[in-house]
């Protein structure tokens, strides 16, 4: 029995091919499946792989979608790619960006920087259409598979059943030669944001639905505006109700209208219709080609918990946000971070899976947060009610020429990663006089290093160590404790002022407890063996 | 001289925005203006400063 395809290929790179699994009649035990080989199953088997942890991925089609979909990717995914060693030729053929541009009919109300300060190897964001990053993503993984990566990738392999068992879980995987199981320690389910898995357990998806429809279109033409991100409340075109213009790599636009309710999808969708909204937008004399369109509705909800027995779920299949604020796939990616070590350390019997209590705990935070603020520009985007359309006007009229107005106008709070405040893993904040944004659960900020970056030249990037990183303080050259080795550096403050002002503070000298995923676990003034050892327990969910 | 605040005063914008729509959640256009009516004279009390009062309402006229 076949299957037709959901969605249409950009690039068939993972065509069908019978495994060994289906021929045997013994179920085969993985470490770890991956349900789906979007951005997020890929980036969460490259990171294991990587860890040296053998990785299954299973995916329904045989390659990566057509559509920019997922376009704006942000500094800290960026980071954790980079991590993973493919983020450089994303960034070569992305467009970057730090200016985004509001306007009210023709005038522009508010302007945001995005990243106003320097000493960040990435910056604030990138654009670069969806296809593009899945293949960089997969070229790495292709040329490191030839190297020996232990990651598979089954095309055309469809999860119809999942069986919880207790240690371990049993999938039923449809495939154009009839079905077959395998068997899995770990499932990650990042079958996107209709995940089949999470309704095959009956899990529920619990959120706000938002009555508007947006129409996305992504145009080829030669244009001079600027590399900025333009919105528009209420476009002079009248060609939707707000309006969103970003620019594409190889001179495409996308361009976002807010269309309404109640529209005939197919009418809206015709060529022609498409054609009249851009050219009332860009103008009539302006040359252009459509090169997709699509027609989206959104939601914000998630999971009341992302871990049920074996499975776990990460990315859309765990949680939906509106795509105001580009808090979709970047979110995704830091699940993976997030997940990846703690995976690895408890397939490796070093931690229990009581660690993986902390993904729920950690994600969830990270998902509450996302789904508020794109509540909240999605609220003032597309107000509700009349109340909140009054005050959404008075805000872009005020904003005309008050400054202080314009923090009010929201139309999308960019993705910028949680601090894990409140985490089981943090230990209590041991440098008084340290910066806040390096509290223990915030992600390391980066900062120029030695002729390079500081996140660049943390430990070992790919494997499951923890980093001693002490700023000016007389640290041991080696650390170990409960199993685990951790990579120490010494870095000096002294002459980097960037360095001193993210991670001293008013102190002199600080030693930082820095988790695999870059987050700070924990930091003193200076060393004790005790403490640290204490940290890295709990950083790992040890009872000790 | 101007005594009114124009420049950004809030810590966190987007929270008390979020407060002052959830406040008129459900309401009719009728019990919203009178909310507004109310808020807006409690808001007057807590200033206290009639030069303060007049700069905004003639701010507020656009």
């Amino acid at each position: 029995m076949s299957f037709q395809d959901r969605y249409t290929l950009a690039y068939r790179t993972y065509p069908y091919q019978r495994s060994a699994d289906q021929d045997l009649d013994q179920l085969v035990r993985h470490p770890v499946v991956v349900a789906g080989g979007g951005p997020v199953g890929m980036a969460l088997a490259l990171d294991l792989a990587l860890k040296g942890t053998r990785v299954l991925v299973l995916d329904d089609h045989e390659g990566i979608g057509m559509g920019s979909r997922a376009i704006c990717f942000a500094k800290r995914p960026l980071e954790i790619l980079d991590r993973l060693g493919c983020a450089a030729p994303m960034v070569a053929k992305g467009v970057v960006w730090n200016l985004g541009k509001v306007f009210h009919r023709d005038d522009l109300i508010y302007e945001f920087n995005l990243l106003p300060e320097g000493g960040h190897k990435f910056p604030a964001f990138i654009n670069l259409q969806q296809p593009y990053f899945e293949k960089f993503l997969l070229d790495h993984v292709r040329a490191l598979q030839a190297e020996g990566l232990p990651l598979e990738i089954r095309g055309k392999n469809r999860v119809d059943a999942v069986e919880q068992k207790g240690d371990h879980a049993i999938l039923s995987v449809m495939t154009p030669d009839g079905p077959y199981r395998v068997a899995a320690d770990w499932v990650v389910a990042c079958d996107g944001a209709s995940s089949p898995i999470r309704n095959m357990l009956g899990l529920g998806f619990e959120g706000e639905v938002f009555k508007n429809s947006f129409l996305i279109a992504d145009v080829r033409m030669k244009a001079d505006f600027p590399t900025e991100r333009w919105f528009w409340f209420d476009p002079p075109s009248g060609a939707g109700a707000s309006q969103l213009l970003h620019k594409q790599p190889d001179d495409i636009w996308r361009i976002d209208f807010q269309i309404g309710w109640d529209v005939d999808r197919a009418e809206e969708l015709k060529e022609e219709n498409v054609r009249r909204r851009v050219a009332d937008m860009i103008g009539h004399e302006v040359e252009f080609e459509i090169v997709w369109s699509s027609i989206y509705t959104f939601q914000c909800r998630r999971m009341t918990k992302f871990r049920e027995g074996r499975v776990i779920f990460a990315g859309d299949a765990a949680h939906q946000v509106s795509p105001f604020g580009a808090r979709g796939a970047n979110s995704g990616l830091q699940d993976t971070d997030n997940l990846a070590w703690k995976l690895k350390l408890v397939l490796d019997g070093t931690a229990t899976p009581k660690l993986l209590e902390s993904y729920d705990v950690e994600r969830i935070h990270g998902a509450d947060e996302n789904i508020l603020n794109s509540t909240r520009s999605t609220d003032f985007i597309t107000p509700k009610s009349d109340a909140s359309r009054v005050f959404r006007d008075a805000v872009l009229h005020l904003a005309r020429q008050h400054d202080f107005a314009r923090p009010l106008v929201n139309s999308g709070r960019l993705s910028v990663p949680c601090t894990y405040d409140g985490s089981p893993l943090n230990t209590v904040d041991g440098l008084a006089d340290g910066p806040a944004r390096t509290r223990p659960g915030s992600p390391c900020p980066d900062a120029p290093l030695e002729g390079g970056f500081l996140l660049e030249q943390l430990g070992d990037k790919t494997g499951a160590t923890f980093q001693i990183l002490a700023l000016d303080a007389d640290v041991p050259e080696t650390f170990e404790a409960h199993g685990m080795e951790c990579a120490v550096r010494r870095v000096s403050a002294q002459g980097n002022e960037v360095l001193r002002e993210r991670y001293l503070g008013d102190a002199t000298r600080a030693v930082y407890l820095i988790r695999p995923d870059q987050h700070v676990a924990a930091r003193w003034p200076a060393w004790d063996a005790g403490a640290v050892g204490g940290a890295l327990a709990r950083a790992c969910a040890l009872e000790v | 001289m101007a005594k009114l605040i124009t420049t950004r005063n809030l810590a966190r914008p987007d929270d008390v925005y979020a407060r002052l729509i959830e406040a008129h959640e459900g309401k009719t256009d009728e019990e919203s203006g009178a909310l507004n009516a109310r808020l807006i004279l409690t808001l007057f009390n807590h200033i206290g400063d009639e030069e303060v009062i007049a700069e905004a309402l003639e701010l507020a006229q656009g």
